[in-house]
């Protein structure tokens, strides 16, 4: 081996301290690229098989009920590639041994066989034999969290008559990848399944022989969907078609890209920031490294090694830590993110998760930390030789220092020696100080944006669970009813309070833009169900107009004062003009409200209620249940505890995992980054330090010079951490804000003082190593060799 | 032995005007202040002077490791002056063996790597072992620079100079740290690469004695050569005490 070269490996080993911290922090930035890469790249990549492998629909319709004939007027239809028709039903259910109540979705399959669109994905048992009325198919999660398999039973209240199902198969679908019941933002996978039985034996028990309430239809390749709707539209209207819509109004699918959006923000947005700030301190560590060793540099440029031969020298010692940071990070953010991937297929339902690691993220990774290391090594060795070797070689040159203004105050006339040398050696170095200090206030700043989404998340879901949703349960009727039915209900066991609302599905429309949802009607100022302003106060409905969440009314392009088009879903179709009279402000999901007389009268009905929210005295559930059980009127029973602590769950899972390891990350970083600059700061001082220590000077002494240093550094780090923290989590917080969820930009103090206390820590830690090497500090060799 | 380079000899380094000037903010040094200087090819010349007087400076521009501020030095018809940095490199590294006032070894290298790394780089050098052998230091090849004394470093330094069997060996205090024993030693290293193969070296002391061992004694004072002193015979190292 060429001496050189072992001087390279001896370098390596000597600063494998420093070695190891520059790996860390490249290591961490590739990490965060691959994880939200690969993630995305996973789950899209499943969805897409999924959807094609297993037929998932184009356009969707629901419909109060249409003859069996007109399924070929469908496929008539150009553009329409498939039709199937379905009979669809709500149901309830009954799991042996389960307390609560559990609504589930009935769908039917053709007899004996697979349906030609939205095909089962069966991973246990099979369909419902052909000619079975007792035979169902029931969703994978739902089988999962009642331990339910092929040969148990359940109870089905179909039509207020209790039926026992036999479990015929365990299935997935890639209409219910995402499963949530109606009106759910997230899936409760105990109280809401999907069953499927056959169409013959379902079209039996809710009178639809012949006929169908539900139809999926597939595209023919390249064909629009906007026209074939309308053509739906036109066709079923008689039939009591409630609108049909593509895939992006599909729940499932509609979650799924929202999540995927969400992943996309993600996968662009944190890896630049991780990456870009580990290119930066890649960059200027290196420079560091590099410029330790000037005199080593023009030791060898005196002998005849030219510049080109020290570029290459350096280069390999870059290139050999960017490759060990770089192998890390590829290897634990391949794991990291295959894990990561894991935890979403909880919630995204896929038969097999297709995990692929792309080359060109692995090129990009390499690309961004070999340029940030040939950069800094760069700038650090043309520093290095751009010098006369002869000046480069003197024993450290005095440099020289000016007495500054601290000096002559009346404060600098109390400072001590020692003192007096951190404060001319900050001085003297101001770059080199300042670039300390904006490097650990950049790891500092990635703690801050590790750690506040922990404490938003948290505020978010007080708003919505403490302030809004105060209720307990919500009961949907299967039909709208009159409002006296909310005194029928007050008498119920453990009822302590009940308002009820009316539920209109519509599109709403304006310009080219539009979007689906509910007018929720409520009593002008509910108790149960309370709409907010940014500021948290609870709002009075008008008597008239429509209030929009402001997401949606910035979505929709409408201020107050402004009109909305409202397609009104449900009965008769119509379309009417109504005034935007106010918006709410809401951390969850995008909704429309109106006064509840209002609807009403926009319905053109009477005082009819869609369902009911309940106070409960929760020691009398049991009762209360039973006491629901047998109002056949009543479709479902939902628990507001229970969603919470579903998304509570959701969000622990997915959003703070992710964030979990962005913050082991980026403390990671900030260790390394503090330990690289205690050990440089050493490595600079030591000559200096061990001859004030052949002076006389204690080993205390001694170290409050380095450590002084460091910790001036330290603490005006700290803040500038705090402020570029922020603006990082300002960037993140809009960009991540969704349909689904729009975390609060709330960063709590206890977010800074954790940020802050990172940074303190990761110091101390470095400073109690760097102090076992000046224990060590050996005096003599320090001295006699130069460099 | 009969001194006949300045008459007869090719001339090697020639300076004209040589001026160097170090300016540390509104602080200005005039290390060098015109140097008119000639060395002859294969001549040993010793260079004495109060400390501060420039020898380093002087030295280190001969050695292609510094700039001159104003002047011209020439090695052989080259401009050292004019060329760039690649010329220079070129010229250290086919040319020069240099020993340093402050032996600059590098410290993760062993003595022998220390030499190793010179020689691996030169077209014809000496074996790292045999030049070690030279200055007395067979025994600490695998000694690192802060496992040896500073007499021993220094020797480790000239060793590194000489291995490569350079055409000009200049040598900054070569003796500065040794006792009288070991300085005859190190300094019949160097004779020993002058007589042999004909290099061209300058030496650096403090010590009026090893003026005796030169061809010629260049005596520098305040950035100027204020004497030149031609020895009618020159005596070998072993004949030299202090
Ligand atoms: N990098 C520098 N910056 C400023 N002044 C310098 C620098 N290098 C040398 N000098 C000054 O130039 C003058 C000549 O220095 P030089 O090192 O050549 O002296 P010298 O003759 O070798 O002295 P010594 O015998 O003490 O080694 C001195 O006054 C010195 O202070
Ligand atoms: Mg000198």
């Amino acid at each position: 081996m060429r001496t050189i070269h072992r001087k390279l490996l001896r370098d390596l080993v000597e600063l494998k301290g420093q070695v190891a911290a520059i790996a860390v922090v490249v290591a961490a930035g590739v990490m965060t690229l691959i994880i939200a890469v690969t993630t995305l790249d996973a789950i899209s990549l499943t969805q897409d098989r999924f959807y094609r492998d297993y037929r998932f629909a184009d356009v969707f319709v629901d419909l109060k009920r249409a003859p069996e004939g007109l399924a070929e007027r469908l496929r008539e239809i150009p553009g329409v590639d498939h039709v199937e028709t379905r009979v669809s039903a709500p149901v309830r259910v009954e799991v042996p041994g389960y307390p609560d109540p559990i609504r589930g979705r009935l769908l039917s399959v053709p007899d004996g066989r697979q349906p030609d669109l939205n095909r089962l994905h069966l991973r246990e048992g099979g369909l419902p034999e052909s000619g079975r009325t007792d035979q169902v198919v029931i969703s994978e999660p739902f089988s999962e969290a009642h331990d339910l398999r092929p040969g148990d039973t359940l109870t089905a209240i179909i039509r207020g008559r209790l039926e026992t199902m036999t479990v015929s198969g365990v299935a997935l679908s890639p209409e219910f990848v995402y499963q949530i019941g109606p009106a759910d933002l997230l899936p409760d996978y105990e109280r809401f399944g999907v069953l499927w039985m056959n169409r013959r034996a379902l079209a039996n028990a809710f009178g639809m022989d012949g006929a169908f309430n539900n139809a999926v239809l597939s595209l023919q390749a390249g064909a629009d969907a906007a026209p074939v709707i309308d053509a739906v539209d036109a066709l079923l209207a008689r039939y009591g078609g409630t609108g049909a819509h593509d895939r992006d109004d599909q729940a499932s699918h509609q979650f799924l890209t929202m999540e995927l959006d969400q992943l996309r923000v993600t996968a662009v947005f944190l890896p630049t920031l991780f990456l870009g700030v580990a290119a930066f301190l890649l960059n200027v560590l290196m420079g560091r490294i590099v410029r330790t060793q000037r005199q080593q540099v023009a030791v060898l440029k005196a002998f005849g090694y030219s510049n080109g031969d020290m570029a290459v020298h350096y280069g390999l010692l870059t290139g050999l830590i960017v490759v060990i940071g770089l192998a890390t990070g590829i290897a634990l953010g391949a794991w990291a993110a295959d894990a990561l991937a894991a935890v979403y297929m909880e919630y995204f339902r896929f038969p097999a998760i297709s995990f692929r690691l792309q080359p060109q993220v692995v090129l990009l990774a390499v690309a961004v930390a070999t340029g940030a290391a040939a950069l800094g090594t760069y700038r650090a060795v043309r520093g290095a030789v751009s010098l006369p070797p002869a000046e480069a070689m003197r024993p450290p040159a005095p440099e020289t220092f000016r007495q500054g203004w601290l000096e002559g105050s009346r404060l600098g006339r109390l400072l001590d020696q020692p003192t007096r040398i951190i404060v001319r050696n900050l001085a003297r170095h101001r770059m080199k100080s300042g670039l300390s200090v904006l490097g650990i206030g950049l790891s500092g700043a990635l703690l801050l944006v590790g750690s506040y989404q922990f404490g938003a998340v948290d505020d978010m879901l007080d708003t919505q669970y403490r302030l809004m949703h105060t209720m307990d349960i919500n009961l949907y009727f299967s039909e709208p009813t009159s409002a006296h039915a909310v005194a029928g209900l007050r008498h119920k066991p453990g009822v302590q309070h009940v308002e009820g609302f009316r539920n209109v599905p519509v599109r709403l429309v304006n310009g080219d833009r539009d979007y689906r949802t509910t007018i929720l009607g409520m009593d002008a100022e509910p108790q149960l169900r309370r709409l907010i302003d940014t500021r948290g106060t609870p709002q009075r409905l008008p008597p008239e107009g429509l209030v929009l969440t402001d997401y949606l009314a910035d979505y929709l392009g409408v201020r107050p004062g402004g009109t909305v088009q409202v397609e009104v879903m449900e009965g008769h179709r119509r379309t009417l003009e109504v005034a935007l009279a106010a918006t709410v402000s809401e951390p969850v999901g995008v909704s429309a409200y109106m006064e509840r007389q209002a609807l009403n009268r926009l319905m053109r009905e009477g005082p009819a209620i869609s369902g009911v929210w309940l106070l409960t005295d929760e020691s009398q559930h049991g009762a209360l249940y039973d006491a629901l059980w047998d109002a056949p009127a009543i479709a479902s029973i939902g628990l507001i505890g229970e969603a919470e602590a579903a998304i509570r769950d959701y969000i622990d899972d997915t959003v703070l995992v992710m964030m979990g390891v962005l913050l082991l990350l980026a403390g990671s970083i900030t260790f390394a980054v503090a330990y690289n600059n205690a050990r440089i700061a050493f490595a600079e001082r030591s000559r200096e330090l061990a001859t004030l220590r052949v002076l006389g000077y204690t080993r205390g002494e001694v170290s409050w010079i380095l450590l002084g240093e460091i910790a001036a550094l330290t603490l005006l780090a700290i803040p500038l951490g705090w402020l570029l923290g922020t603006g990082f989590a300002l960037a993140l917080s809009e960009a991540m804000s969704t349909e689904l969820f729009r975390v609060p930009f709330v960063i709590t103090t206890q977010t800074y003082a954790f940020a802050a206390a990172g940074v303190l820590v990761a110091t101390a830690l470095s400073v109690l190593l760097i102090l076992r090497r000046l224990r060590r500090l050996d005096m003599v060799s320090a001295l006699k060799t130069v460099e | 032995m009969d001194n006949t380079y300045a008459a007869s000899g090719r001339v090697v380094f020639a300076t004209r005007g040589l001026t160097k000037v170090y300016r540390n903010g509104d602080m200005v040094i005039h290390a060098l202040r015109g140097v008119d200087l000639e060395l002859y090819a294969g001549e040993l010349t010793v260079m004495l002077g109060a400390s501060g007087s420039g020898k380093s400076t002087l030295l280190n521009i001969l050695g292609g490791l510094d700039s001159a501020t104003d002047g011209e030095v020439r090695y052989g018809d080259q401009d050292l002056v004019a060329g760039g940095d690649r010329l220079l490199t070129a010229y250290r590294r086919e040319h020069v063996g240099f020993v340093f006032q402050f032996y600059n070894l590098i410290s993760s290298l062993t003595a022998r790597e220390n030499v190793a790394i010179v020689t691996e780089i030169s077209r014809n050098p000496m074996r790292p072992e045999d030049a070690l052998e030279l200055v007395g230091l067979r025994e600490r090849l695998n000694h690192f620079p802060s496992q040896l004394s500073g007499g021993e470093q220094q020797r480790v330094a000239i060793a590194r100079a000489i291995a490569k069997r350079p055409a000009v060996l200049l040598c900054d205090e070569p003796t500065g740290a040794l006792d009288s024993r070991t300085g005859v030693q190190v300094l019949e290293a160097i004779a020993h690469v002058n007589r042999e193969l004909h290099t061209t070296t300058a030496v650096i002391t403090h010590n009026v004695v090893i003026a005796d061992m030169a061809d010629r004694v260049v005596r520098l004072s305040d950035g100027r050569v204020s004497d030149v002193r031609v020895n009618a015979h020159r005596k070998s190292p072993a004949e030299l005490s202090w």
